[in-house]
């Protein structure tokens, strides 16, 4: 560690203002300070510092999505030995996930974090951490046979235009990973959706078993299959067709608990977006008329990537409701409207992702509807007295 | 009473006038930098909407619509005055902007200024005269479908003004980049706002 450190404090001139490598402080800056802490303190003014920074914030969410990325590749590998109905051990099921997901990941990465450097270096900011969570985020919300060059499209897309435009990490409206997905599923409608998409190699169809569909859940549902539909410890565990990382309503709970027990996702969002689809599920269930609307409401909960948006996405502190009041109807409105349109619009096998996109657009008002109550209720208590 | 709640919810959310159709963009763009103002505009533009669509409906059927004079006389059923129409629905318009603004000016001087030229530009608001014309288009069968429509309509471009208002309120002082500040960014966050619409496209009611 000694070395490493005597060796950038060598190099480090050429990176500063005036020395020949100038161009490239930007990346310079991120790798000393992904390395070691930065030696720049606060040098004026009083100041409080905890412990929390952004860093440690976005590491904490890396790590609550460690459990569903995991399950989320040797998911890939389960499936697609089932699909071509050969044995296979679990080790093995792993390492033909792992090659799956690693190019994804690394594509995720790479045209990501070259973009921020390239905005951190002309506008003169450094490379925050923003990215590092999105950029895990991005592959676990895609079928994992997404063509590569659509994959890094749609990073472009979402890291400019859904937020280095804004000004960059913090300031974005609408969370970057979702972005990337509805660019994803509005721009190659036939990569995203359909049945063959969400297991590794089905789309060649090169040795696949006859009576196999690859289907997910939901795609059954909207066909009133729902006597074919896989049973309810399998969705909860998680061993079915279904994007990267969304599939395992257990993997995502633990990532949940450590969210809410460091504080970084906030529990009110998560428990009300559950209360919410709950609710939405219980009212579809009493006005059935198909059935779709006839499933059980506890099993919206564990099918697609309800529990993926509600506990990784919706909870982002940025794009959505600062207010804690709003937090509740923000998160609230997330789960009636994920399970509405997942159920009601035939168009879209999927709502998650769009009715959070949605409640992001609306997070504003809500506070600032919330806060004109506060500023209104307090004024009359002052001038009561 | 299940028809009209349809037409509501298809007006505010399915063809909303801003996201779906993109229509009454000038006031929407201009006016959206204070929630405030913003939800003052929209409050005037339902109420415009509300009036003017069932009185331009009852003027295209029983007047310009072939064959709606026959009410008047059997004679007159060859007759087709619809090329009539724009110019009929911009008077009942424009008549209902003027009303409009007489009323902001006494009840809110505040609103009146801060709203300025936008609030006689109500008149030539496409979204309006648009709601109009939608109504011929979609042949509502009675009066209360076509206030309902028009109400709704009103409504989404409330949602929309509002929605981006205090979206914009919020990135007041984020670091965007200079060339885009100002209607740039509000640009690209229609655009934005537009994609997460889009969650509403294809529900059949």
């Amino acid at each position: 560690m000694k070395a490493l450190r005597k060796q950038i404090d060598k190099i480090k001139p050429h990176f500063e203002k005036g020395g020949k490598l100038e161009k490239l402080h930007s990346l310079f800056d991120a790798i000393e300070v992904l390395i070691f802490v930065p030696d720049r303190v606060t040098s004026r003014g009083s100041h409080i510092r905890d412990g929390v920074d952004m860093k440690r914030v976005m590491i904490t969410v890396w790590i609550a999505l460690i459990p569903a990325m995991l399950f989320g590749i040797y998911n890939i590998g389960l499936q697609y030995y089932q699909s071509i109905n050969v044995e296979a051990g679990f080790w093995e099921m792993v390492w033909f996930g792992f090659l799956k997901f690693l190019p994804l990941l690394l594509v995720s990465y790479i045209v990501g974090l070259g973009i921020e450097i390239i905005f951190a270096q002309i506008r003169g900011h450094e490379v925050n951490e923003g990215y590092f969570v999105t950029g895990l985020l991005i592959p676990l919300i895609v079928p994992v046979d997404v063509p590569l060059w659509q994959l890094a499209l749609a990073v472009v897309f979402a890291v400019i235009i859904g937020k280095e435009v804004f000004g960059g990490t913090g300031m974005n409206i609408l969370n970057p990973a979702l972005v990337a997905r509805a660019f994803l599923f509005f721009s190659y409608p036939k990569w995203m959706s359909g049945d063959k998409v969400w297991i590794a190699n089905l789309v060649n169809g090169e040795g696949v078993a006859d009576t196999f569909s690859g289907a997910t859940p939901l795609a059954q549902a909207a066909l009133y299959e729902t006597d074919s539909m896989p049973s309810v410890m399998n969705m909860f565990l998680g061993t079915i067709p279904g994007s990267v990382g969304e599939t395992s309503t257990a993997a995502i709970l633990i990532g949940a608990l450590i969210l809410i027990y460091t504080g970084v996702g906030s529990w009110k969002i998560i428990v009300s977006a559950f209360a919410g689809g709950l609710g939405m599920g219980l009212l579809l269930n009493a006005f059935a008329v198909n059935p779709f609307m006839e499933i059980p409401a506890y099993q919206h909960l564990i099918m697609g990537g309800f529990a993926f948006g509600a506990v990784f996405m919706a909870t982002d502190p940025v794009s959505g409701s600062q207010t804690e009041t709003g937090k509740w109807i923000y998160g609230f409105m997330i789960g009636v409207l994920s399970i509405l349109i997942r159920v009601l619009n035939p168009a879209f096998p999927e709502g998650v992702f769009l009715a959070i996109l949605f409640m992001n657009v609306f997070a504003p008002l809500i506070d600032y509807y919330i806060i004109q109550a506060n500023i209104r209720r307090r004024l009359k208590r002052a001038t009561s007295n | 009473m299940e028809n009209l709640i349809n037409i509501f919810v298809k007006s505010v959310f399915i063809d909303n006038m801003v996201f779906a159709y993109f229509l009454g963009m000038c006031s929407y763009l201009a006016v959206s930098k204070t929630v405030k103002t913003s939800v003052g505009l929209g409050f005037a533009v339902v109420f415009v909407l509300t009036i003017t669509v069932p009185v331009n409906y009852l003027i295209h059927n029983f007047l310009l619509k072939e064959g709606a004079l026959v009410w008047l006389n059997e004679s007159l059923g060859d007759v087709n005055l619809s090329f009539l129409s724009f110019i009929m629905f911009i008077a009942v318009i424009a008549s209902m902007v003027q009303l409009v603004e007489m009323i902001v000016e006494k009840f809110s001087p505040t609103l009146y200024a801060s709203l300025g030229i936008f609030l006689p530009l109500i008149a030539v608001n496409c979204a309006i005269l648009g709601g109009s014309l939608f109504m011929v288009e979609r042949e509502y069968a009675n009066i209360g479908e076509a206030t309902v429509f028009g109400f709704g309509s009103g409504v989404g471009f409330l949602l929309a003004i509002a929605g981006i208002a205090a979206i914009r309120e919020k990135i007041q002082y984020s670091n965007v980049p200079a060339p885009l500040r100002g209607l740039g960014i509000t640009f690209i966050i229609t655009g934005l706002m537009g994609i997460a619409f889009m969650s509403f496209m294809g529900i059949k009611l």
